[in-house]
């Protein structure tokens, strides 16, 4: 703990490429902004497509494996498991939450970044998974400032809390 | 709740400093506010200001940082650079406004 100390600066990891693997880094960062928190967002492995021009706009919810999964609203009766395979059902979830985002002003994943990136935070790439992935400077989003390695994250991340989501 | 006195005049805030009785807000409360927060009110911050309360009348909520872009047309960068560390709360603050609500 750091003794009730105001959080000056927070460096957050997105990790996952799913929809709810985007959003809580994306509305952490905007939120510590908001508060007058610097922010860095590291983007690593598929968390890595909220920052690619072509995919940062087709981020959808996972509906395999997502025990969670309630029909019709997502606090309705529990979804069997299996029936997340079924062709379309990402998409249909993926639609159905978008327009409940769209009515408390959580913006589209490539808006968000931009209003991130204007609050001032920073927005990096993990240098690992761009080379996994063959990726180049012209793959990414405008707002995305540097491709890092692990170690130049740790360098810039001096005096932050780390949170990896 | 406690009161404070601003330029003379006695308004209603919580412990946060935020008021409580908005019938007590004018422009000159508003720019003691202001520079109690270390901000001098230009004709851009106004509009900021000016777009919570019309926004606030409608709506019943100190409006985030998307529809101060999207309805009020005020770029997220501007939002920063008049009202430093904490745009939202900061305006909301020098507009007699509660504590903002909202996430994004």
């Amino acid at each position: 703990m750091n003794n009730g100390q105001k959080i000056n600066k927070v460096s957050i990891i997105v990790s996952r490429g799913s929809l709810e693997g985007v959003y809580p880094g994306l509305i952490m960062a905007n939120g510590a902004r908001m508060e007058g928190i610097d922010a860095n967002l590291f983007f690593t492995f598929f968390g890595l497509h909220a920052i690619v021009k072509n995919k940062m706009n087709h981020i959808k919810i996972a509906t395999v494996g997502n025990p969670a999964l309630c029909v019709p609203t997502p606090m309705g009766a529990g979804m069997p498991t299996w029936m997340g395979a079924i062709p379309g059902m990402s998409w249909i979830a993926t639609a159905m939450m978008k327009k409940e985002m769209e009515k408390i002003d959580i913006p589209p994943v490539g808006e968000f970044i931009e209003m991130i990136h204007d609050a001032g935070a920073r927005i990096y790439a993990c240098k690992a998974t761009v080379d996994m992935f063959k990726l180049t400077p012209r793959d990414f989003c405008p707002q995305m400032d540097n491709v890092l390695t692990v170690g130049e994250f740790y360098e810039m991340s001096a005096g932050a809390q780390i949170i990896f989501t | 709740m406690t009161q404070k006195q601003l330029n003379g005049v006695t308004i209603d805030v919580n412990d946060e400093g935020y008021m409580t009785n908005h019938a007590q807000w004018n422009r000159d409360v508003a720019a003691a506010l202001a520079k109690e927060e270390g901000v001098e009110l230009t004709e851009g911050h106004w509009k900021v200001l000016d777009f919570i309360d019309k926004d606030f009348a409608e709506k019943g909520v100190v409006p985030g940082m998307r529809r101060m872009n999207k309805v009020g047309g005020i770029p997220t960068k501007d939002l920063y650079s008049l009202f430093p560390d904490g745009p939202i709360k900061k305006a909301a603050k020098i507009a007699g406004y509660p504590k903002p609500v909202s996430c994004v």
